[in-house]
């Protein structure tokens, strides 16, 4: 975890609202303080007002209503060249007709640094990013994963405490990324840089966040450490939003001793743990990880209940088999489990009986 | 597996080698591809290769000279331009001026000549209207001779020297082939007469005047050559050769028909052959030696004449010279030209380039309607735009009118805008103004807004965003442009012509001018081609400069 010395929030969003048109609010009633250092993740579909934010953090974009701090100090009025934030973007944004050198030159430049002190910082720079040889170049001579690097170089050679990254692992492959993610965390907790870091893909934000906040229709949904976002899910749209998730609707038949006994509607009892229902007779939508499933009878709890279930389809994955069953007349269940000696493997037909620990399961409100 | 290991070259399955059977399986397709830009391509040669070629060809050729009076031409070869040239130049003349009078070519090489030095043409025209006299006097002194002089039967055996006689077939052919040239055509068939040898070698100038008659009177009048009297040309030729003393000599032993009768000639008193005399008579100019020397200047097939015509200079006995400074048109107008091309190119791009910046920078919708705007002109017509701004800049004109009762400018100093080079600027810069922003916003539409953010983001101002980051960028659409607003500027003639008055016109003009009505192609085809050269030029620079492969039309 970041070291959050300072108690004080550096970024801080206040009631801030956004309206491009005057009639649909895009970013609605948005709280959000970062202490320094920090790594945050927006993380949320595509319109859920994540890039929005980030532009009117940049100051790209102002903000209807409400105020943005910069380290105490409002900078709705404050233009973007001005608040020396770094900023990666989706493309990387090179300057195609400048050479890497001069690309990171360029904001030592506009801030009239002297040339010997430039050539130094830009020097640094590259070499952080193991791009030591490579100023001479222009961007398009350089592959994707280069390009992302001196990206990166530029948006922090002019020592900003505050960088915001949008979406900046998008266009490279999947090998390439994973390695991204690691050297860009990496850095910014070495640094001790601030970052806030949009990303639409929930491994990213996972792997690579001290706080992830997913966004949805405008809102702040949860904002969380990525285990407890992962494990703890406080609404339906977290939990289907990150990581595979099975649901299942019902309604509560009791609440007792923290544990809430659903009724699912073809009729079959389950035990779930409740977080947002409050008392019997609400509709709930159960939510349970795929790894969480159980169906050895004897590894649950004698009295624990259980649900009848039809082995569909039994997919081999190397590291896992990823099993889905029709529960509850529902065919898309899924449960993983590991590829281990022991391992059963199930096969299509079979009629099996299927269960969990009550904590893993998350009665959840029910849209 | 093992062909690629070995030294020698690939093979293919079946044996081959393995390029010859990629070729054949690729001729399919290469030639599927040229059948498709067969049409364009045809169309392109024929449309405008073909009259570029003809064009750069023209603004050198000069075969007319030769092809009509050769003979004078040989003779003016030796010829050292100090005195008015001697008679035997002047006989040639007659026999060139009297085949081409017939043949109604000597006014187009009067024409031609006139280009260089007036009065040439006038010269050529009435000469050619006196030619027949010139020989009359010889045709009526043979008639007196003997009557048979005037039968057409008689004289065609005479010059085929009569039947079985060895003929002279070069001499007819000769004739043919010059009467071709003359005429810019081809005969085919037979003339239905060879001259005899005998009597080629005793009387060449006669033979030859009526292999030349001959060939005429079947080709072009298409009439049977024995039933026509020979031209009075003819006669003359026969009164040269029978003047030279070796001819009577040698009649003396010859026999063939007609032998008699020119025996007779050569003892009887003929008239006195002087056609100096009788040109001078004819048209006192042609005693004038700055006419025979433009002659003998633009003789040979090929004249850089016309390209120093095009460059202000002409040619002297002195060598190649500038003209006085009243007669020099050409230079000023290229400058001329250069100059408003570069004022229109410019214009369009301190007018352009906001437009289209806006157009790339406004949301679709919006852009389309802006774009139409933009495009409006094209669709109006050329003619209808130019006259409007005839209308608009004119002294009673729109704007002056506005102007006058803003109080701006006085009634009776109205401005003057139109039929000037402020006329042509302002309605060519119009014109052109959609071929300025087409690129530009094509180009401008491929720059990612981001960049302009990320040169914020990073500390830049919009000033300095935009210089450094954005302008580079659009600096192609700028140069794709720039370089389509000036070639079609630098070629531009409609509008000049209707709003440039006379000190706004363009090289165009001139070449328009030189094509309608001076019908000067040769000096109009010099004129254009140092224009494409111009072209051509700026364009290689412009590679050199900036980089060809900097210019984008799109995408």
């Amino acid at each position: 975890m970041a070291d959050t010395g300072n108690n004080d929030a550096f970024v801080a969003f206040e009631r801030v609202q956004k309206s491009y048109d005057g009639e649909t609010l895009v970013v609605k009633d948005l709280n959000l303080s970062m202490p320094k250092g920090e790594f945050l993740t927006m993380l949320g579909p595509s319109g859920s007002g994540k890039t929005t934010c980030l532009m009117m953090l940049a100051g790209f974009e102002t903000a209807t209503h409400g105020e943005i701090k910069l380290d105490g100090v409002s900078i709705n009025h404050i233009p973007p060249h001005k608040r020396g934030i770094g900023m990666v973007f989706q493309n990387y944004a090179l300057f195609p007709h400048m050479t890497i050198a001069e690309n990171l030159s360029f904001p030592l430049e506009v801030r009239k640094i002297g040339k010997s002190d430039r050539e130094a910082k830009v020097r640094r720079a590259l070499e952080m990013v193991e791009m030591g040889e490579m100023g001479g170049r222009r961007p398009a001579q350089l592959s994707g994963g280069q390009q992302q690097r001196a990206a990166l170089a530029r948006a922090l050679v002019f020592e900003p405490e505050l960088v915001l990254m949008d979406e900046p692992l998008g266009a490279l492959d999947k090998q390439l990324r994973e390695k991204m993610q690691f050297e860009i965390t990496h850095l910014a907790h070495e640094l001790g840089i601030t970052t806030v870091y949009v990303t639409h893909d929930q491994t990213e934000a996972l792997t690579m966040s001290d706080r992830v906040a997913v966004f949805n229709d405008g809102r702040i949904q949860q904002i969380a450490p990525p285990d407890e976002l992962y494990e703890s899910p406080q609404n339906s749209f977290v939990a289907q939003f990150i990581g595979e998730n099975n649901t299942l609707e019902g309604t509560v038949r009791e609440i007792k001793d923290g544990l809430a006994l659903v009724q699912l509607d073809d009729g079959g009892l389950i035990d779930a743990k409740p977080v947002n229902v409050e008392k019997a007779g609400d509709r709930t939508l159960i939510s349970i990880r795929p790894e969480r499933v159980e169906f050895n009878r004897e590894r649950l709890s004698p009295d624990a209940h259980t649900l009848k279930a039809e082995v569909l389809e039994f997919i081999y994955m190397g590291d896992i088999f990823r099993t889905r069953l029709r529960v509850a007349g529902s065919d898309d269940f899924i449960i993983k489990t590991r590829n281990a000696p022991d391992q059963r493997r199930l096969k299509p037909g079979e009629q099996i009986e299927i269960g969990w620990l009550p904590e893993d399961c998350r009665a959840l409100d029910a849209t | 597996m093992s062909d690629t290991t070995d030294t020698g070259p690939v093979l293919a399955a079946d044996g081959t080698p393995l390029k010859r059977s990629l070729r054949r399986a690729l001729r399919a397709q290469k030639m599927r591809a040229l059948a498709l830009i067969a049409p364009l391509l045809i169309f392109v040669l024929v449309a405008f290769i073909a009259p570029i070629a003809d064009m750069l060809f023209r603004s050198v050729e000069n075969q007319i000279v030769g092809n009509t009076i050769p003979m004078t031409v040989e003779e003016l070869r030796d010829w050292d331009g100090a005195d008015v040239p001697d008679e035997q130049v002047f006989r040639a003349m007659f026999f060139d001026l009297f085949l081409a009078a017939e043949a109604k070519e000597h006014t187009k090489l009067g024409s031609r000549l006139n280009y260089e030095q007036s009065g040439m043409s006038s010269l050529f025209r009435t000469t050619g209207r006196r030619v027949d006299n010139m020989g009359k006097v010889f045709q009526n002194a043979f008639k007196e001779i003997s009557p048979q002089f005037d039968d057409a039967q008689f004289w065609f055996d005479m010059m085929s020297g009569g039947a079985g006689a060895e003929g002279n077939a070069r001499l007819i052919s000769n004739q043919i082939g010059r009467l071709e040239r003359l005429e810019a055509t081809t005969f085919s068939g037979d003339v239905g007469f060879v001259p005899g040898a005998a009597i080629s070698d005793i009387l060449p100038n006669t033979a030859r005047a009526y292999a030349a008659f001959a060939a005429f009177t079947h080709f072009v009048n298409e009439d049977v050559v024995s039933e026509k009297k020979p031209w009075e040309a003819v006669h003359a030729a026969l009164a040269v050769d029978l003047e030279e003393p070796a001819t009577a000599a040698a009649l003396a032993a010859y026999d063939g028909p007609g032998a008699d009768a020119l025996r007779q000639a050569a003892a009887a008193e003929l008239p006195p052959i002087d056609m100096k005399a009788a040109f001078v008579d004819a048209n006192k100019d042609w005693s004038r030696i700055e006419y025979w020397q433009v002659i003998k200047t633009y003789s040979p097939p090929y004249t850089t004449g016309y390209f120093l015509n095009a460059v202000d200079m002409e040619k002297t006995t002195q060598g190649v010279a500038l003209r006085s400074d009243d007669e020099r048109i050409y230079g000023l107008l290229f400058k001329r030209t250069m100059f408003m091309s570069l004022m229109i190119t410019f214009s369009c791009i301190v007018l352009g380039y906001p437009v289209a910046w806006i157009l790339a920078n406004l949301p679709a919708r919006k852009a389309n309607l802006l774009m139409i705007l933009v495009l409006l002109p094209f669709w109006t017509s050329l003619l209808v735009r130019t006259s409007a701004w005839k209308v608009m800049l004119q002294q009673q004109g729109v704007i002056n009118d506005v102007l006058v009762w803003l109080g701006l400018v006085a009634d009776e100093s109205r401005l003057v805008m139109i039929n000037n080079q402020f006329g042509t600027i302002v309605a060519m810069t119009h014109i052109l103004l959609p071929f300025m922003i087409l690129p530009m916003y094509s180009v401008m539409q491929t720059i990612p807004p981001a960049y302009l953010r990320a040169a914020k983001s990073l500390g830049a101002t919009n000033w300095t965003a935009f210089w450094r980051v954005y302008f580079p960028q659009s600096v192609p659409g700028i140069g794709a442009g720039s370089i389509l607003v000036f070639i079609l500027a630098i070629g531009y003639y409609i509008t000049p012509e209707i709003v440039g008055g006379t000190t706004g016109t363009f090289i165009s003009n001139r070449i328009a001018y030189h094509i309608s009505t001076s019908l000067n192609w040769g000096l109009a085809a010099a004129l254009g081609s140092i224009l494409l050269a111009v072209v051509l030029i700026l364009y290689w620079a412009y590679d050199k400069i900036v980089g060809i492969d900097n210019v984008k039309l799109g995408g």
